[in-house]
């Protein structure tokens, strides 16, 4: 009961939020990504004990798969990527919003997809040497589009510009966004609350006592990689079209920004927890615009600071801290904390 | 009987130590077998290779007739041959019941098993095993908080609950408290009994594996020594030699 008045409470203000404060309309949208982005991130680096550095890449290639569908559909993509030509590209409203809605879930299946092949290679990979080579991924991917003359190469992509009012626009962005972070929490509650779930525990707390209990172990890890790069590549294709370019290295395969957050936005809420990555995306990104207003000049070093701050002071996060100060509240139980209250138990019937 | 696991001439080799050397031991369906040996002397390293953790590189090892030793660990396990670790494994950060039920037989599972939710047969099952292995007051509690002997335990019903046909245990007394380990061996042989699972035990504990196991297979410096009865294993001077370090 509890738990669905705070579900609706958080529904109701992400809906009224753009109408309540409409100048922070863009600020609050990003924070939706964030949210995705530390969930999904959380799937392998909490969950299954995987700390990914690259899943960057797939917010990236679903930028660019839904900007060469949107562009493709109705434009010669080589023609219109071409920076060096004047000719000016339009698109009707309805070329724009076909464009956009197929795009979109076009950038996630394709994620979803190039994520088992990835899986199967990748996942081969333990501890350090996992977080090394996705890392590598992405980096490459960001080099990699910035030489590719098909979608702009270092220059990028200009997206088809919204063909309404500027202010629709953000506010479509930010259902969009919205709506995406939603449906990603509603999917990992639900899978984290299937045999899936407690695999992927499994997988994090010993794999190779999974592997010898014949858990179907690179199944699980492929499967859940997947499902991240599905909702990470939607959001990728959102994203470019709110910020209406894409460059390569700082807005698409963005590792040293986006790709760090998305790690430390988990750990600070805590990670392997469902709400972890939730509050830590909430506290991060809040911190962050704070920063980015109050501090500027200081920005990053307040940042580094506060990684700094997290890893050294609260390791286990917000949430993991709440469960060993408050582990009845998540209907964890102690065993010191049983005998005792059997103790007091036993001592009010004596009496 | 009849066998259910042959091993014929196993050779294991790291580097320049022979680990194993051209080893063949059946294992009877049914029954308890024993494994002894000096530290060192390849009974782990045989029971790697039987479980597919490394390649053999010589000989066959085969499970109700059939050569596993080119399978990889998931699929002998899904065959029903299983196997328990002398340093216990068990997922440390769920609780006992998460740990049981997701032991349950992999066999079977399809694609879209992985979405399914637990059925209360499940439930029922893990905790009347936990309840058999004396864990079932504990069994919310997280397995990482439980001490080694209880962690042992519960590896034991982790195994269970998987319905193996055969279960190999390494050491499955090591670290238990003495006074634990009689109701242990009851267990053991209950298992066998009652739930008619065949059991290749590795033991360091004499009067452990000499009550238990009906055959027994002693391996010293990577090779077979000797191999018996309990009473002729007990009696056998090279075992005796062994042990004792005449070699």
């Amino acid at each position: 009961m509890n738990k669905l008045i705070l579900y609706a409470a958080i529904l109701a203000a992400g809906i009224a939020a753009p109408f309540v404060f409409p100048n922070y309309t863009t600020q609050v949208s990003v924070l939706w990504v964030m949210v995705l982005l530390a969930l999904t991130w959380d799937m392998q680096g909490g969950q299954m004990g995987y700390n990914s550095l690259g899943n960057i890449f797939f917010f990236g290639l679903g930028m660019y798969v839904s900007a060469v569908v949107q562009v493709g559909l109705f434009q010669p993509v080589a023609e219109y990527m071409d920076s060096s030509s004047l000719e000016v590209f339009t698109f009707t409203p309805a070329e724009y919003w076909t464009g956009l809605v197929l795009g979109i879930p076009a950038g996630g299946i394709f994620c979803a997809i190039a994520a088992i092949p990835m899986g199967f290679i990748f996942f081969g990979l333990r501890g350090p040497y996992f977080a090394i080579g996705t890392l590598a991924v992405a980096v490459a991917a960001g080099e990699l589009f910035s030489t590719w003359e098909w979608v702009g190469a270092g220059s990028g992509v200009t997206m088809p510009s919204f063909p309404h009012h500027p202010d629709l626009a953000k506010l479509s962005f930010y259902f969009m966004n919205f709506v995406l972070a939603v449906a990603c929490f509603g999917t990992l509650a639900w899978l984290y609350s299937t045999r899936f779930g407690i695999a992927i525990n499994a997988i994090r707390d010993d794999e190779q006592k999974a592997e010898g209990m014949g858990l179907h172990t690179t199944r699980y890890k492929c499967v859940n990689w997947s499902i991240a790069a599905f909702f990470l590549g939607m959001s990728g294709a959102v994203f470019g079209n709110l910020v209406g370019f894409i460059d390569p290295r700082e807005v698409a395969f963005a590792t040293i920004t986006f790709g760090i957050f998305m790690v430390v936005m988990p750990l600070l809420g805590g990670k392997g927890t469902l709400w972890g990555p939730v509050v830590g995306a909430f506290i991060f990104h809040t911190f962050k615009e704070a920063t980015w207003t109050y501090l500027l000049g200081w920005q990053w070093v307040a940042l580094g600071g506060l990684i700094i701050l997290i890893v050294v002071y609260f390791q286990d996060g917000i949430m993991g801290w709440l469960m060993r100060t408050k582990p009845e509240w998540f209907g964890i139980r102690v065993e010191g904390r049983e005998r005792e209250m059997q103790e007091a138990r036993a001592m009010e019937a004596a009496e | 009987m009849s066998a259910i696991i042959e091993v014929e001439g196993v050779t294991k080799a790291f580097g320049g130590v022979v680990a194993n050397e051209n080893i063949s031991l059946k294992v009877d369906k049914g029954g308890i077998t024993g494994l002894i040996g000096p530290n060192g002397s390849g009974k782990t390293t045989l029971f790697n290779s039987i479980v597919g953790y490394h390649p053999i590189d010589a000989g066959s090892i085969r499970f109700e007739g059939e050569e596993i030793s080119r399978l990889r660990v998931q699929r002998i396990a899904r065959l029903g041959l299983l196997r328990t670790f002398q340093q216990t494994r068990i997922y440390g950060k769920m609780n006992c019941v998460q740990n049981m039920l997701i032991s349950v037989p992999h066999r079977k599972m399809s694609f879209w098993d992985m979405f399914a939710r637990h059925g209360n047969e499940d439930l029922e099952k893990a905790e009347s095993l936990l309840h058999f292995v004396g864990l079932y007051e504990k069994r919310w509690l997280l397995a990482g908080e439980l001490s080694f002997g209880q962690q042992k335990l519960l590896e034991f019903a982790m195994a269970l609950m998987n319905d193996p046909t055969v279960l190999m245990l390494d050491e499955p007394t090591a670290g238990i408290n003495p006074t634990l380990i009689n109701g242990l061996i009851d267990r053991l042989k209950r298992a066998n009994q009652e739930f008619g699972i065949t059991l290749f035990v590795i033991e360091h504990n004499m009067r452990v594996i000499m009550n238990l196991a009906e055959r027994i297979y002693c391996l010293a410096h990577g090779e077979l020594l000797a191999e018996g009865t309990p009473d002729d294993i007990k009696n056998d001077q090279r075992v005796i030699d062994a042990y004792l370090g005449a070699h």
